[in-house]
C-alpha cells in the first residue's frame, strides 16, 4: 500500500528483450501487499522471468483465487489476460480456458489456504488431468488475509505469532504434487530469486503441469523465531537439492560444468535446463528418490527446494484426449457443425 | 567494498549532486521545497545566508548544479534550479527584518576590503554581524564589481542589483568609493587587522595582429567595453560587428551591440561549436537574436582601409585531434574568409592584475604574478592579507566569489581570534526522519514526470531596442510551482540499517530505478557489474552495508536513486528510512565557538 505510484522513470540502461520491451513493461498496478511480504517477490520474479524470455504479455494468462497470494495477479503483466476466480477454484478456472484455447501460456497463482485447504480438491484432480500450466502456490503456512491463523501448510510445532503451536503435520503440496503424477515440481523461496527465477522460466517453458511451491514469508503474521515459513528460519534451512540454469531456445550454450556434477534437460521447445546436483546421489528424474530425499531432509527440520522432479515424458490433457490441433475457440461454424453429410458418416461407424 | 560511512559529512552532502556541485553549496533542494510551498522569502533566506546575491544569481549564476543535477540523469533535462532561485527573489516579501543583526557596540577589529565585488561583499555581510568595522574600497563610484560592469541591464536589472548590494552595504559598511588604490603599502599603513583583496581579473586581453594599431580606435576588450556601456561612457557602436570568443563575455557583448547600433553582428570562434565555453543557455539566448556564430575561423589580420577598419581576415581551419589525444586546427587551404566590420570586440580573455601591491611587503606572487595562496584559508604568504574572487585564482564566475568571500571570513575571524586558520571549522549537518505515518513522508515524493519548464522571454522587438529592458521575464507563479515538482528531493537519503533487515528484498522489488542489489560482497569495479541494473558511473559512490545474516551485503547505486522513499515505505524493519540531510558550510559566525 503507498500514496504514490512507481514513478515511472526507469535505469536508463536497462535492456530491452528480443520483443523491445523492458523488464519494467512486465509490470502490473502498484502493490497493496504488506511491505516486505514474499509475494511481492514472486511478482518480481515472474515479472524478471517472462521479461528475460520475451514473452509477448498479451498470450498470457493468469489465473487466481481467493486469498493475498491470489491478489497479485494484478501486480505483474498487466497487459496480460487475467481471471480472479472463487476461493479453491483456479484449477477449474484454469482448466476450462486451458481446454479452450491451448495456445496461451497459463500462470495459476494461489496460496496456501487456497490450494492445500479449500481447494485441495480442485487442486489434486488438475494435477493429475496435467493441464498445460505453471501452477504457483505462494505458501506462508497462514491465512494472512484473516489475520493469521494456521494453515494447512504449517510445519508441526510451527508456532503463530499469537503463539498458537501448530499440531498437526503438514500438506506437502510439493510431494502431493509429485504422487498425483506432475511432471515438473519445484520448491523455492521468495527470497532467493537466483533460484526462483530460472524454475518459473523452466516452469513456463514445461509442457504438461508445472507446479512451485514457493515459500513466500507472511511479514506481518508468520515472520517471528518460532515460525518455520518466516524468512530466518527458510534462510538458515532450506537446502538446495539442485540448482538450475535456464538457457532459453535462442541462445548458445555456453557455459561447460563439472562431469558428473551437472545434468542437462532439453525442453520440447529446445530449451535447455542445466542440474547442477548439490546431493550427492540425488535424481530429479526419479519420483521415489525425490520424495525419499524430500521427505528425509523435513525429518531434519530442512526444506527441500530447487527443481524436484521432473519428467518429460507424460502427455498433457490436450495430447490425452487427442484434441484438434487447433484451439477449440478458434474453431469456425462449419468445423463445429460440419452438416449432415459428416453426421451421416458418423452414425454409419455405428451401424 | 568496505561499509560506507555515513557518519562523513560528505558521504551524504555529494548525493545531494546540485549542493555538492555549488561552490557555496548552497542547500538547492530544501528552498524549492519551500518554493513548492510558496514560502518565497524563507527560500530566499536560505539562498541568502548562502550566496547572498539570489536575486543576481538567479539572473546570472553559471550554474553549475544544473550540470550535476540527478534529474538530468535520468530524463533530458536538469531542473530549472538557477531560475526558480530567481523566483524566490522574485515573489519574496521585505526581508530588511529578516537581515541579521549588527552590533552598535564594535569588537575592535578593523577590515579592510579592497574591490567591492561579490567576494568582499560576502566577507562584509559574514563580518558585520559579528562585530568588525569594514572600510570598503573601491575604483567606480558605486558597488557591485563584475556584477555592475560586465553583466548587461538587459540579464540583470539594476533595480535587482542595486536592492542586493544595498542589502549588505546597509549593515554598516564605510564606503570609500571611487578611490583608485594605487598603493598596498598606504592601505596597510591605515592599520588594518586584515585585508582582503577582492579586486577581480580587470585586465582584458588583446588580440594583437597585424593592422591592430591604426585600427586601435575601433578594436575594444571585452570586458572594459561593457564596463563602458554599463556605466553609459559608451552609448553607441558601428553597425557592423565582429565580437571574438567563445565565452560568456563574448555572448553578452554580441547581444549588447545588438542593442546599441549593431545591425550585422557576429560572433567568429577559432575552434568548433562544441568547444566554445559559454553556457548553453547564453549561446541560445543569442543565437535567438539572429546573431550568426562562426566557427573554426582563426583570425589573421584586421583590415584597415584609409585609416579605418574595414573587415576582419580570417584562416579557415578544421579539428583534428592527434594520437596524443590533443585538439589541432589545422588549416583547410580554403580561400581565408573576409568579415566586412566597424568594430571588433576582443572577449578572449581576462587577468588579473596587481601593480598596485608593491612586492616588497611580503605578499608573494609567482611567475604567472598570481598571489600565491593556502587554498582553503585563502590567505596570502602575509598572515593578514587574504583574496578572494577573481583575484585569487584568475577568472571564475559569481557564486565561487562568494564561495571565496565566505571561507575568506572565516579565516579573518579567527586569525583576529587568535585561532589556528588552517583548523577550518565542520560544517553544520543534521540527519533526521521525515517518516510522518506509516505511507507518509514530510517532503512530497511523488514527482512529477513533466519535462523542464522554460522560463518565458519578452518580445524581441522591444528588448533589441532598449538595452534595459530584461529578455527574461521569470517564471509565473504556476510555471514555478510546477517546475518545483521536478526536484527529486536528493537532500532526503535513503539510510539503511543492517542490522534491522530481513533480507525479503521488497526494497530491490519496488525501486524504480534499479538501485538497489543483495549480493555477495567483492570489489567495488566488481559489484558495480553485479548490481541489479549495472553502475556505470563511477562519480556516484555505492553505499554498502555491513554483512547481513546471509553473508551478503546491500549494494545501493546512488547514481540513479529518484529519493521516492518506496523502498522505505515497503520495508518491514525500517531498515530504510528516509532522513533529510541539511547541510551548510561554516561560515565565519560558526567557525569561533569551540
Amino acid at each position: 500500500m503507498s500514496y504514490i505510484n512507481k514513478p515511472k522513470f526507469k535505469h536508463p540502461q536497462l535492456q530491452t528483450n528480443d520483443i523491445g520491451l523492458t523488464r519494467r513493461d512486465y509490470e502490473g498496478t502498484l502493490t497493496t501487499l504488506c511491505g516486505g511480504c514474499g509475494h511481492d517477490s514472486i511478482s518480481a520474479a515472474i515479472i524478471q522471468a517472462s521479461a528475460e524470455m520475451s514473452l509477448e504479455p498479451h498470450r498470457i494468462a493468469k489465473i487466481s483465487g481467493i486469498g493475498c497470494s491470489s491478489k497479485i495477479p494484478s501486480y505483474f503483466l498487466s497487459k496480460a489476460h487475467g481471471f480472479n476466480s472463487v476461493h479453491g477454484r483456479m484449477p477449474s478456472v484454469a482448466t476450462g480456458a486451458n481446454i479452450a484455447n491451448k495456445e496461451l501460456s497459463y500462470i495459476g497463482i494461489s496460496g496456501d489456504g487456497d490450494s492445500a485447504s479449500i481447494g485441495l480438491g480442485q487442486f489434486c484432480h488438475i494435477v493429475r488431468r496435467r493441464v498445460n500450466m505453471l501452477y504457483i502456490v505462494a505458501n506462508n503456512g497462514t491465512y494472512g488475509l484473516t489475520k493469521g491463523q494456521l494453515s494447512a501448510t504449517a510445519d508441526l510445532g510451527s508456532r503463530t505469532k499469537s503463539g498458537e503451536e501448530s499440531l498437526f503435520d503438514n500438506i506437502d503440496l510439493a510431494t502431493l504434487a509429485i504422487e498425483l503424477g506432475a511432471s515438473f515440481v519445484a520448491r523455492s523461496f521468495s527470497g532467493d530469486k537466483k533460484q526462483l527465477v530460472p524454475l518459473i522460466q523452466a516452469g513456463l517453458t514445461h509442457k504438461g503441469f508445472a507446479f512451485i511451491d514457493v515459500v513466500s514469508p507472511c511479514v506481518t503474521f508468520n515472520n517471528t523465531d518460532l515460525s518455520t515459513h518466516g524468512y530466518k528460519n527458510t534462510w538458515e534451512n532450506h537446502i538446495v537439492l539442485s540448482e538450475v540454469d535456464f538457457v532459453p531456445m535462442r541462445e548458445e550454450i555456453t557455459t561447460s560444468y563439472a562431469p558428473g556434477k551437472e545434468k542437462e534437460i532439453t525442453l520440447h521447445d529446445g530449451s535447455v535446463i542445466h542440474l547442477h546436483k548439490t546431493g550427492s546421489n540425488y535424481d530429479p528424474m526419479d519420483k521415489e528418490n525425490a520424495l525419499h530425499h524430500i521427505n528425509a531432509y523435513k525429518k531434519q527440520g530442512k526444506i527441500a527446494t530447487g527443481l524436484l522432479y521432473i519428467n518429460q515424458t507424460t502427455s498433457d490433457l490436450h495430447e490425452l484426449q487427442d484434441t484438434v490441433d487447433k484451439p477449440f475457440n478458434s474453431l469456425g461454424c462449419h468445423e463445429l457443425c460440419p452438416g449432415d453429410e459428416a453426421l451421416g458418416d458418423i452414425n454409419n461407424t455405428f451401424r | 567494498m568496505k561499509p560506507t560511512n555515513t557518519d562523513d559529512p560528505s558521504y551524504f552532502h555529494k548525493v545531494v549532486d546540485c549542493q555538492w556541485a555549488c561552490p557555496a553549496h548552497t542547500p538547492v533542494p530544501e528552498y524549492i521545497r519551500l518554493i513548492a510551498e510558496k514560502r518565497y522569502t524563507d527560500a530566499y533566506m536560505i539562498n541568502w545566508h548562502s550566496n547572498v546575491f539570489p536575486g543576481i544569481l538567479g539572473r546570472t549564476c553559471d550554474r553549475p548544479c544544473e550540470p550535476a543535477c540527478r534529474r538530468g540523469r535520468i530524463e533530458e533535462q536538469p531542473v530549472a534550479i538557477c531560475r526558480l532561485k530567481r523566483v524566490a527573489a522574485d515573489y519574496k516579501s521585505d526581508i530588511r527584518d529578516r537581515i541579521p543583526e549588527v552590533p552598535k557596540k564594535k569588537n575592535g577589529k578593523h577590515i579592510a576590503l579592497i574591490g567591492a565585488g561579490p567576494a568582499a561583499l560576502t566577507v562584509a555581510r559574514d563580518l558585520l554581524p559579528l562585530g568588525y568595522e569594514i572600510t570598503l574600497f573601491e575604483r567606480d563610484a558605486v558597488s557591485g564589481g563584475a556584477m555592475r560592469t560586465q553583466i548587461p541591464r538587459f540579464r540583470l536589472p539594476i533595480e535587482v542589483l542595486n536592492e542586493e548590494l544595498n542589502y549588505v552595504l546597509d549593515m554598516g559598511v564605510n564606503c570609500r568609493f571611487g578611490e583608485e588604490i594605487t598603493s598596498m603599502k598606504s592601505v596597510m599603513s591605515e592599520g588594518y587587522d586584515a585585508i582582503f583583496i577582492g579586486t577581480g581579473a580587470p585586465l582584458g586581453k588583446w588580440l594583437d595582429l597585424p593592422g591592430h594599431s591604426d585600427a586601435a580606435d575601433n578594436i575594444h576588450t571585452g570586458i572594459e567595453w561593457l564596463a563602458n556601456v554599463a556605466f553609459e561612457h559608451v552609448t553607441s557602436i558601428g553597425k557592423k560587428v565582429i565580437v571574438l570568443g567563445g565565452g560568456n563575455t563574448a555572448m553578452d557583448c554580441c547581444r549588447t551591440s545588438k542593442r546599441i547600433g549593431g545591425k550585422d553582428v557576429s560572433v567568429v570562434v577559432r575552434s568548433g561549436f562544441d568547444d566554445m565555453k559559454a553556457s548553453p543557455w547564453e549561446i541560445e539566448d543569442a543565437i535567438a537574436e539572429d546573431i550568426p556564430i562562426l566557427n573554426f575561423h582563426v583570425p589573421k589580420r584586421y583590415i584597415v582601409e584609409n585609416g579605418k577598419l574595414v573587415a576582419m581576415e580570417f584562416e579557415k581551419v578544421r579539428k583534428e585531434v592527434d594520437e596524443n589525444g590533443r585538439r589541432q586546427l589545422i588549416p583547410t587551404g580554403e580561400e581565408p574568409a573576409i568579415i566586412p566590420c566597424d568594430d571588433v570586440i576582443c572577449a578572449i580573455g581576462q587577468e588579473n592584475s596587481f601593480p598596485w601591491i608593491e612586492r616588497d611587503l611580503g605578499i608573494e606572487f609567482d611567475k604567472w604574478e598570481v598571489p600565491v595562496l593556502n587554498k582553503a584559508t585563502y590567505q596570502s604568504t602575509h598572515e593578514n592579507v587574504f583574496f578572494g574572487g577573481d583575484a585569487a585564482f584568475g577568472p571564475d564566475n559569481i557564486i565561487t566569489a562568494v564561495a571565496h568571500g565566505h571561507d575568506a571570513a572565516v579565516s579573518i575571524h579567527m586569525s583576529c581570534e587568535g585561532q589556528d586558520i588552517n583548523r577550518r571549522p565542520d560544517p553544520l549537518t543534521n540527519l533526521s526522519s521525515q517518516k510522518m505515518g506509516i505511507h507518509q513522508w514530510s517532503y512530497d515524493n511523488d514527482i512529477s514526470a513533466d519535462f523542464r519548464f522554460a522560463v518565458p522571454h519578452a518580445d524581441k522587438e522591444q528588448t533589441l531596442n532598449d538595452i534595459n529592458v530584461e529578455v527574461e521575464l521569470g517564471f509565473d507563479e504556476q510555471l514555478a510551482l510546477n517546475e518545483t515538482q521536478r526536484c527529486l528531493n536528493c537532500d532526503v537519503q535513503t539510510v539503511f540499517t543492517d542490522k534491522l533487515c530481513i533480507e525479503c528484498d521488497a526494497c530491490v522489488d519496488i525501486c524504480p530505478t534499479d538501485c538497489i542489489t543483495f549480493t555477495q560482497n567483492s570489489e567495488e569495479s566488481e559489484l558495480r557489474l553485479d548490481m541489479l541494473s549495472p553502475a556505470e558511473n563511477t562519480e556516484q559512490d555505492l553505499y554498502v552495508s555491513g554483512t547481513l545474516t546471509t553473508g551478503r551485503i546491500m549494494a545501493k547505486n546512488e547514481d540513479l536513486c529518484l529519493h521516492c522513499g518506496l523502498c522505505a515505505e515497503r520495508c518491514p524493519t525500517n531498515a530504510w528510512d528516509m532522513h533529510k540531510y541539511l547541510f551548510n558550510t561554516a561560515k565565519a559566525q560558526d567557525s569561533c565557538q569551540s
